[in-house]
């Protein structure tokens, strides 16, 4: 009686996930099938798999220069965000003065402004920077970097601002006796223990910044610069009839984010908890 | 000053100042030109003069009946969403915490959406709205429910809520997971030695101390909910109508879209004030309330 139930439970669990995922199944079967068998049963498996609708997506949305162009804006802010924010964080930590306080409570305040509050104003600045300075932040991608690296810097800070709170500062002061200077102590030290939150850090930004729609959508305004996101938004505008061709594109756009799920999985729970919780 | 002192001084700005620069330039200074901006009457075009209007844009607001049915829609699809996200959440962390082989599998697949990013996910589910929806209707009957939400003037904001909700409810689900797994065992064994039922134990035990989940998740749907701009975009559109324009895309169209520059930018103020008034609040309310342990 016991076992019975204890099965029926685990069908229901499994039951109520696979409905819970349901639209993206359709989504993925869609894709194969001709206009045909979409239009007389959403849900059936498609007869013959196949692949015309991905080659026509592919190329419609300019898919792998796309991929190369959320790769580049993702990695390259990641990288920066992780190096700027956790030595700022540091300083901030360790000089204890009444500036770091200052500095610390402006980051957090600041985490509460929407976006919307800071579009406009933004790209007054920047397309200011670019017409009259000749500083490319504007239309560009590592113009889109530097936005990034100034919108996830509060978070970051953050994060890593509670994590060294918990290091035992004597490990850096027996380093500094023998002599090792702040950028020695800091690379070889503690940026190694930071570790774990480094790799909370770099979950969540790279979630956000993959993901991210209005930024880039403001600021990027050639074709070839798009991101994922980017050409899936004009792709639906042009296409928006052909469901087909539009499920082969979801499909494409889904599959990096299913990888990076399931090599990354045990790191992203984590980070998202920890990220979520702090 | 000593040399050691400026050294350290040195440091602290070799250390600090990349990144402070930077965030000075992307978020500081915006913020207070959006300020000012927010007093004037400008298109946006840099030739066309911005005429300062003083305190105008803000009253104009409590006249205009697009905003104000958008903050409407805004509050109640953002009401409809904390209870449903949580409700949903809760419950799949509940599912997931017990003891069963497959929970694992299982919460890896509540999380999935959250990761697609809302702009997919709208576009995902137009289809599902379109078709499957319909479908399911003339199969089961039940055209009633089943129809495209999308294209009725009141259902599309539940479609709006049930959207958000299938892609939140995995990401609050880690919250409350979090939480669950910090009751000690000790006092949930005590209760059933002292013959609490499974009721009792959720109600008495479980609920009180996950309160801190609980401020958590409340205050990240809260804002999430009330910001909710790219599964807006991609879902509806704003449309059918106007029906679904929330308040992220009210801006977004006043000041791309119709070119009122300060206007729009006067929206946004606001925007930010009634974001920060509501986390603010949330957080010190239920901070007060939390179970000390």
């Amino acid at each position: 009686m016991r076992i019975l139930s204890k099965w029926s439970r685990e069908i229901l669990l499994i039951v109520v996930a696979l409905i819970f995922l349901s639209p993206i199944y359709i989504i993925f079967i869609n894709s194969f099938k001709t206009r045909q068998e979409l239009y007389e049963n959403t849900l059936a498996f498609p007869e013959v798999f196949g692949f015309q609708f991905y080659t026509e997506a592919m190329e419609k949305m300019n898919f792998f220069s796309a991929f190369l162009n959320s790769m580049f804006v993702t990695v390259v802010s990641v990288v920066f965000i992780v190096i700027l924010s956790s030595m700022t964080a540091w300083m901030l930590v360790r000089s204890g003065s009444r500036i770091s306080t200052i500095i610390f409570m402006t980051l957090i305040a600041t985490m509460l402004i929407p976006f919307q509050t800071l579009m406009m104003p933004l790209m007054q600045l920047v397309t200011g920077i670019t017409g009259n300075l000749g500083i490319p932040l504007y239309n560009t991608l590592s113009g889109l970097v530097f936005m990034n690296i100034g919108f996830h810097a509060a978070l970051s800070v953050f994060l890593y601002h509670g994590f060294i709170k918990s290091i035992p500062i004597s490990l850096e002061e027996a380093a500094t006796i023998d002599g090792a200077s702040k950028f020695g102590v800091f690379w070889r030290i503690i940026f190694p223990i930071l570790t774990p939150i480094t790799a909370t850090v770099m979950i969540l930004n790279v979630i956000l910044i993959w993901n991210d729609f209005l930024l880039p959508s403001l600021t990027l305004v050639d074709k070839e610069l798009r991101t994922i996101p980017l050409s899936v938004f004009y792709f639906f505008g042009e296409f928006t009839i052909e469901w087909n061709l539009a499920m082969a594109g979801l499909t494409l756009t889904i599959i990096p984010v299913v990888i990076f799920y399931i090599i990354a999985q045990k790191y992203i729970i984590k980070g998202i908890g920890e990220g979520a919780i702090k | 000053m000593d040399v050691a002192n400026r050294k350290n001084i040195g440091w602290y700005l070799l250390f600090t100042l990349p990144l402070l620069i930077i965030f000075t330039i992307i978020v500081i200074i915006p913020f207070i030109i959006g300020i000012y901006y927010a007093f004037f009457e400008w298109d946006g075009i840099n030739a066309n003069p911005k005429v300062f209007v003083g305190m105008e844009n803000f009253l104009t607001l409590f006249s205009d009946e697009r905003f104000l049915k958008s903050t409407w829609l805004t509050v109640l699809f953002t009401v409809l969403s904390v209870i449903s996200v949580n409700v949903v959440g809760l419950a799949f962390a509940l599912l997931v915490t017990s003891k069963l082989k497959l929970a694992n599998l299982a919460r890896t697949m509540f999380f999935m959406p959250y990761l697609i990013g809302g702009l997919i996910l709208g576009y995902i589910w137009q289809f599902v709205f379109l078709d499957v929806f319909t479908f399911v209707g003339e199969a089961v009957g039940l055209e009633s429910i089943f129809f495209n939400w999308l294209l009725n003037e009141n259902f599309a904001l539940f479609a709006l809520v049930f959207v958000f909700t299938w892609q939140m409810a995995g990401y609050v689900m880690i919250v409350y997971i979090a939480g669950i797994q910090g009751i000690p065992g000790e006092l949930i064994e005590a209760s059933k030695v002292d013959g609490a039922s499974k009721w009792q134990r959720l109600m008495r035990i479980t609920f009180p101390l996950l309160m801190p989940a609980f401020t958590i998740s409340l205050f990240l749907t809260l804002s999430y909910g009330f910001k909710i701009y790219d599964v807006n975009l991609s879902l509806t559109g704003g449309g059918p109508a106007n029906a679904t324009e929330l308040f992220a895309m009210n801006i977004y169209n006043e000041i791309f879209g119709y070119g009122n520059y300060g206007y729009g930018q006067a929206k946004a103020i606001l925007f930010f004030v009634i974001i920060a008034a509501i986390t603010l609040t949330q957080v010190y309310l239920t901070k007060k309330r939390e179970v000390d342990m």
